[in-house]
C-alpha cells in the first residue's frame, strides 16, 4: 500500500508537469485549431532560461544561493527564477507566432503543421548549438530534502513544491480565462473567430496573448521539472512535449480542464507502468494511450462531440 | 511495350553495366552513391503517402527499421543454414540477399497494414502524431527484443548491398510509384488528397486507397531499411527514430509533395549537402559562430522547411513541367 501511495505521489508530480504543458497545446488549439508542435521545445527553453538566469538572480539576492535550509531569500530567489523564465518563454512564444505562424494563418493545415515541425527542429538544434549538446546540471534553487513525519513515504520538498506551484498556476489561469477581459476574448475567439472579430476583438492580439500564456506555463513546467530532475539538455523537450500533447488529446483538445485531467492521468499511468510492469515501456505507454483514445473516443474524455461540416 | 517499362529496362541494364566498375570507385564516393540510392527509395515511397495521397506520415523510419531488422535477421540466422544446404556459391548468396530484402519489405508492409488500418481513420495533425507514435513504438519494441541485439544494436557480417541492388530498388520504387499514380489507383490517391469528402461521395473507398498507399510506401521503406542494414553493417534502434523520419519528410517537401522527379532531385541534393556543408564548416575564412552553426545540418534543414512553407509550399523543384514543355516546343 505504501508503495502504491508512493507511486501515486510520484505520478501526480509528473502529471502536473504534463498538465502544465498540455494547457499550452490546448489553448493554442482552441484559438487557432492547430497543434503547435514546437511547444515541447519551449518547455526546454524554459529550463535553460532558468539555468542561465539563476546566477543573475543570485547577484541580486545573494542569500538565495544558500540552499542548506529553507529561508525567505531562497524561496524568493526560486520564485524570481520561475517568473523570469516564464517571461522569457512568453516572449519567445509570441515571437514564434508573429514571425512564423501568422503569415500562414490562411494556408492549409498541413503547411502549418510542417512549419511547426520545422520550428521544433530549429529550437532543438539551435539549442544544441547555443547551449551545447551535453546535458547540463540545473542549479539547486531550493533545498531538496524529504518531508519528515510521513512514515515510510518519501515525499521530497521539491515534489510538493511542484504540486503547490502547479495548483497556484491553475487557479491563476482559471481566473485569467474566466474573469478577465482578455480571457473572455480568448473564449470568444475559440468559439467563433469571425464573430469575435466583428464584436471588436483584435484577434491578432488575443492570439499573441494565448501563445504567451501557454509558453509561460510551459516554462514553469520546465523549471518545476528541472528542480526535481536537474539534468537538462536541448532535446529534453521532445518526449514531454509529445506526451503532453497526448494528455491534451486524452482530456479533449481545446478543453482546459480536460488538459489538466489528461496530464494527471497520463503521469500517474506512466509511473504505475514503470513501477509495476517495466521501465522499458515508459515511452511507449503514452503512444498506446493516444492510439486507444483516438480510436475509441476521439474527442477525449471531456471534449465536445463535433460534427464535420462539408 | 510502354514507355515507363522501356525506361526501367534501359536503366537497369545501365546500372548492371555500371556495377562492374563498382570496385574502382573511391570508397567515399561509393558511400555517397549508395546513400543517395537509399534516400531515393525512401523519398519516393514516402511521397506516395505524403505527396500523392495527402496523408502526413511521420513514421517512415519505423518501417525502415522493420525492414532492416527483418532482413538482417534473415541473413544472420537463416541464410547461412540455407547456403550450406544448397552448397553455397556467390549466385546463391546474392539470391538469398535479394530474398532477405524482399522479406524485409513484406515485413514492413505488414507493419504498414497493421498501422494503417486503425490510424488512417484520422486526419492531418492527428495522423502525423499517431504515425510518429507508431514509429516510436516500433523502436521501443526492437530495443526490448534481445534476439536482435536490443539496445546494443545488431552487427551484420557481410556487406551485401552494392550499386546494382541499391539502384535496382530505386528504379523499381520509382517505376511502381509512377505506374501506380498513372493508373486508376492513382486517380483514387489524388482524389483522396484533393477532396476526401467528394471522393467518398463519388463512391470511392477512401480507406482502401489510403491503406494501399501506406502499405506500398512501407514496403519500399522496408527495402530501403534492408539495403541500409547490409550497407552500414550495423543497425541500432536509435538510428530509426523521429529525426530519421524528419530527414525523409524534408526530402519529400523540398522536392515537392506529389512530384516524383523533384523528390529524386531532393534526395540527391540532400545527401550531397551535408558533405558540402562539412567542407564549408572547415573553411578558416568563415567566422567561428557560422562554422559552428553549419556543422549542425538540422539547423539548416529546419530553416529550409520553414522558409519553403512560407514562400514555396509546393517545393523547390515544382514547375519542372513548364520547362519541359518549353523544351519540347523548341524541339518541335
Amino acid at each position: 500500500m505504501t508503495e502504491f501511495l508512493q507511486q501515486l505521489i510520484n505520478g501526480l508530480s509528473l502529471g502536473s508537469i504534463y498538465a502544465l504543458i498540455a494547457l499550452g497545446y490546448t489553448m493554442v488549439y482552441g484559438v487557432l485549431k492547430f497543434i503547435n508542435f514546437a511547444h515541447g521545445d519551449v518547455y526546454m527553453v524554459g529550463a535553460f532560461a532558468g539555468y542561465y538566469l539563476a546566477p543573475w538572480v543570485w547577484k541580486v539576492i545573494p542569500a538565495g544561493q544558500d540552499t542548506t535550509r529553507f529561508s525567505w531569500s531562497s524561496s524568493a530567489g526560486a520564485f524570481a527564477v520561475l517568473l523570469l523564465s516564464m517571461a522569457v518563454c512568453a516572449v519567445l512564444g509570441i515571437l514564434i507566432e508573429k514571425l512564423v505562424y501568422r503569415p500562414l494563418r490562411k494556408r492549409p493545415r498541413l503547411t502549418v503543421l510542417i512549419t511547426a515541425i520545422g520550428v521544433s527542429i530549429f529550437l532543438e538544434n539551435f539549442g544544441q548549438y547555443l547551449f551545447g549538446a551535453d546535458p547540463k546540471s540545473f542549479p539547486e534553487i531550493l533545498p531538496d530534502r524529504a518531508i519528515e513525519g510521513l512514515g515510510d513515504l518519501t515525499v521530497m520538498v521539491n515534489q510538493s513544491v511542484v504540486l503547490v506551484v502547479t495548483l497556484i498556476l491553475l487557479v491563476a489561469l482559471h481566473f485569467i480565462v474566466m474573469r478577465t477581459k482578455m480571457g473572455t476574448a480568448m473564449r470568444a475567439l475559440a468559439y467563433n473567430p469571425a464573430a469575435a472579430s466583428l464584436m471588436g476583438i483584435n484577434n491578432d492580439v488575443i492570439i499573441s496573448f494565448t501563445f504567451g500564456l501557454g509558453s509561460a506555463l510551459a516554462a514553469a513546467a520546465g523549471i518545476l521539472n528541472a528542480i526535481n530532475y536537474p539534468s537538462i539538455d536541448p532535446l529534453m523537450g521532445i518526449l514531454p512535449g509529445i506526451k503532453a500533447f497526448v494528455a491534451a488529446v486524452l482530456g479533449g483538445i481545446g478543453n482546459l480542464q480536460g488538459a489538466v485531467l489528461g496530464g494527471i492521468l497520463l503521469g500517474v499511468l506512466e509511473t504505475l507502468v514503470v513501477g509495476y510492469v517495466s521501465p522499458m515501456y515508459r515511452d511507449a505507454i503514452a503512444f498506446a494511450v493516444l492510439i486507444a483514445i483516438l480510436l475509441f473516443k476521439p474527442n477525449g474524455l471531456l471534449g465536445r462531440v463535433e460534427s464535420e461540416k462539408v | 511495350m510502354n514507355r515507363p517499362k522501356t525506361w526501367l529496362l534501359v536503366f537497369v541494364a545501365l546500372i548492371w553495366a555500371a556495377s562492374w566498375f563498382q570496385g574502382a570507385i573511391n570508397p567515399y564516393y561509393f558511400d555517397i552513391l549508395i546513400t543517395i540510392g537509399i534516400n531515393i527509395v525512401l523519398g519516393v515511397s514516402l511521397n506516395l503517402v505524403n505527396g500523392y495521397t495527402g496523408q502526413f506520415s511521420l513514421g517512415h523510419a519505423g518501417f525502415m527499421a522493420v525492414g532492416a531488422y527483418v532482413s538482417a535477421a534473415m541473413t544472420i540466422f537463416l541464410c547461412p543454414r540455407w547456403l550450406a544446404a544448397c552448397g553455397g556459391g556467390s549466385t546463391a548468396e546474392s539470391a538469398l540477399f535479394l530474398g532477405a530484402l524482399v522479406a524485409g519489405g513484406f515485413g514492413a508492409a505488414l507493419a504498414g497494414l497493421a498501422v494503417g488500418v486503425p490510424s488512417l481513420r484520422l486526419k492531418g495533425d492527428y495522423l502525423a502524431i499517431v504515425t510518429l507514435g507508431f514509429g516510436e513504438i516500433i523502436r521501443v519494441m526492437v530495443q526490448n527484443t534481445e534476439a536482435v541485439g536490443g539496445s546494443r544494436g545488431l552487427s551484420i557480417p557481410a556487406r551485401e548491398t552494392g550499386l546494382f541492388t541499391t539502384y535496382l530498388a530505386a528504379a523499381l520504387a520509382v517505376y511502381v510509384v509512377v505506374s501506380l499514380v498513372h493508373s486508376t489507383y492513382g486517380r483514387g490517391f489524388l482524389m483522396v488528397r484533393d477532396d476526401e469528402v467528394a471522393a467518398e461521395a463519388m463512391g470511392i473507398n477512401t480507406t482502401k486507397y489510403k491503406v494501399m498507399a501506406f502499405v506500398v510506401g512501407a514496403f519500399f521503406a522496408g527495402i530501403a531499411g534492408g539495403l541500409y542494414a547490409h550497407f552500414k553493417q550495423f543497425i541500432h534502434p536509435e538510428g530509426f527514430g523521429f529525426l530519421r523520419s524528419v530527414d525523409i519528410v524534408v526530402i519529400v517537401i523540398l522536392g515537392g509533395m506529389g512530384n516524383t522527379p523533384g523528390v529524386i532531385l531532393a534526395a540527391i541534393l540532400l545527401t550531397i549537402l551535408p558533405e558540402g556543408l562539412r567542407a564549408l564548416a572547415a573553411l578558416e575564412a568563415l567566422p567561428v559562430w557560422l562554422r559552428g552553426m553549419i556543422q549542425n545540418r538540422m539547423i539548416l534543414y529546419s530553416l529550409l522547411l520553414i522558409g519553403l512553407m512560407l514562400t514555396r509550399p509546393q517545393g523547390l523543384f515544382s514547375g519542372g513541367g513548364k520547362w519541359l514543355r518549353w523544351w519540347k516546343r523548341r524541339q518541335a
